[in-house]
């Protein structure tokens, strides 16, 4: 595995003070936070930043990885020298119970000293845990669907990454897969509710529920917004003046659109009722988006040059000029 | 010999679905009183009280997952996520209007 710079990830010198840590700690968590962020990889690099203040804010942490470090470089190719931290005592324990989220890197100077925190799937958030309980834990997930799996019921293969602690406390990851009906109109953002798929239940109490969280892959053609799609329709200038018969592509086939003669750039069309599916389907509508035919041949620019003179027209005329 | 492929089904966490405060509280990792000072700040609105259990409409587990992010990641207090959350929802709404003319 990879050495990895946690101060070069968090941006600091090594010699920076534990309050500049925290600061840059705040400032990179508000930037990477996936809720909030728009950076693309938001999600990972909030993980690596986080998995970089869990080491540096933590002296004892803090202590042993500089010495470590002193030797290596990030990317370098990485094994922890046996005994590595026979000095140090970590007694800080973890602020967050998340161990299958933190790198290899980290597992390996850090894992073994886990000390029994529950929660692997995600820590918990909010509030300090409350009594113990018999049902199984309920955990989350998140899947990528393509828009077309909305319009029909489709099944997909989930594979999760189980964590576990063994007897010595070590934390390794089993696979799990499942086959996953995804229904009929399920919007972005959604959550399907699979009981009983989550976390073992304790003694006699059922298992817990998988969330499963639905996120549409960006498609090249449809732009959607709750249920409702969008696309944009090219057309020559001849089918928007004149009108025109045209075929447009859905995500249920190929239809024949009737483009309304006088249409300008920019005219919605609503296809009612063919939008994401539901107990109220959403609608489709498409934009029609103007193109002009290239002059770039002999016949084109000759076409051209009549219509501009055959044709009285200023598009600037209500621009004053 | 022939191995079954299970296909596991849900339903659909929306509107239509209900969920009581307990199953929220489990979903979500959060305490019950946590819950109740959304309640009491208005942003979650119980939907009906059955039998001494409060529901919450389905669409209720993901504002809860949001809050108690923003709160414990971002160190945000509970009325500066709700209003971060409601910039959040119109900034989404905006952003998907601006996808249609990229």
């Amino acid at each position: 595995m990879e050495f990895k710079d946690y101060y070069k990830t968090m941006g600091v010198s090594r010699e920076a003070t534990q309050d500049e840590i925290k600061r840059a700690y705040r400032k990179l968590a508000r930037k990477y936070h996936p809720d909030v962020s728009k950076e693309k990889d938001a999600e990972k690099r909030f993980k690596e930043v986080g998995e970089a203040y869990e080491v540096l804010k933590d002296p004892e942490k803090r202590a042993a990885y500089d010495q470590l470090g002193m030797n290596w470089k990030a990317g370098q190719e990485f094994k922890p020298p046996p005994d590595w931290d026979a000095n140090f005592e970590f007694s800080g324990g973890f602020t967050e119970g998340d161990g299958a989220a933190f790198s290899d890197f980290f597992e390996s100077l850090f894992g073994r000293n886990f000390g029994g925190v529950g929660g692997f799937t995600h820590g918990p958030r909010g509030h300090p845990r409350g009594s113990f309980q018999a049902q199984g834990q309920d955990h989350h997930a998140k899947i990528q669907i393509d828009l077309e799996d909305a319009f029909h019921a489709t099944t997909r293969t989930l594979t999760l990454q189980v964590p576990e602690i063994d007897g010595t406390g070590h934390v390794s990851t089993h696979e799990r897969r499942l086959n996953v009906q995804i229904p009929k109109g399920v919007r972005h953002g959604q959550h399907i509710r699979l009981s009983g798929q989550g976390g073992q239940g304790i003694g006699q109490g059922r298992a817990g529920d998988l969330y499963l969280e639905i996120e549409y892959k960006p498609h090249p053609l449809y732009k959607v917004e709750g249920r409702d799609l969008y696309l944009t329709l090219p057309v020559a200038p001849w089918e928007a003046a004149l009108g025109a018969q045209v075929k447009a592509p859905t995500p249920q086939g190929t239809i024949d659109l009737k483009v309304p003669a006088g249409s300008v750039s920019g005219r919605k069309l609503r296809l009612k009722g063919r939008g994401i599916p539901g107990a109220t389907p959403g609608d489709l509508y498409v934009v029609l988006q103007i193109v002009l035919p290239p002059g770039d041949s002999d016949k084109a620019k000759a076409l051209y040059r009549e219509m501009a003179e055959e044709l009285s027209f200023n598009p600037r005329s209500r621009l004053g000029v | 010999m022939i191995m079954k492929r299970e296909i596991i089904s849900g339903l659909i966490v929306d509107e239509q679905m209900s969920l009581s405060i307990e199953e929220l509280c489990r979903a979500c990792r959060v305490s019950r009183e946590w819950v109740l000072e959304l309640v009491d700040e208005g942003i979650l609105e119980p939907r009906r009280r059955e039998r001494g259990v409060i529901y919450f409409a389905g669409t209720s587990l993901q504002t809860i997952q949001r809050i108690s992010r923003l709160q414990h990641d971002l160190q945000i207090n509970l009325a500066g996520a709700a209003v971060v959350l409601d910039l959040l929802q119109e900034v989404e709404r905006l952003r998907a209007r601006l996808a249609r003319f990229e």
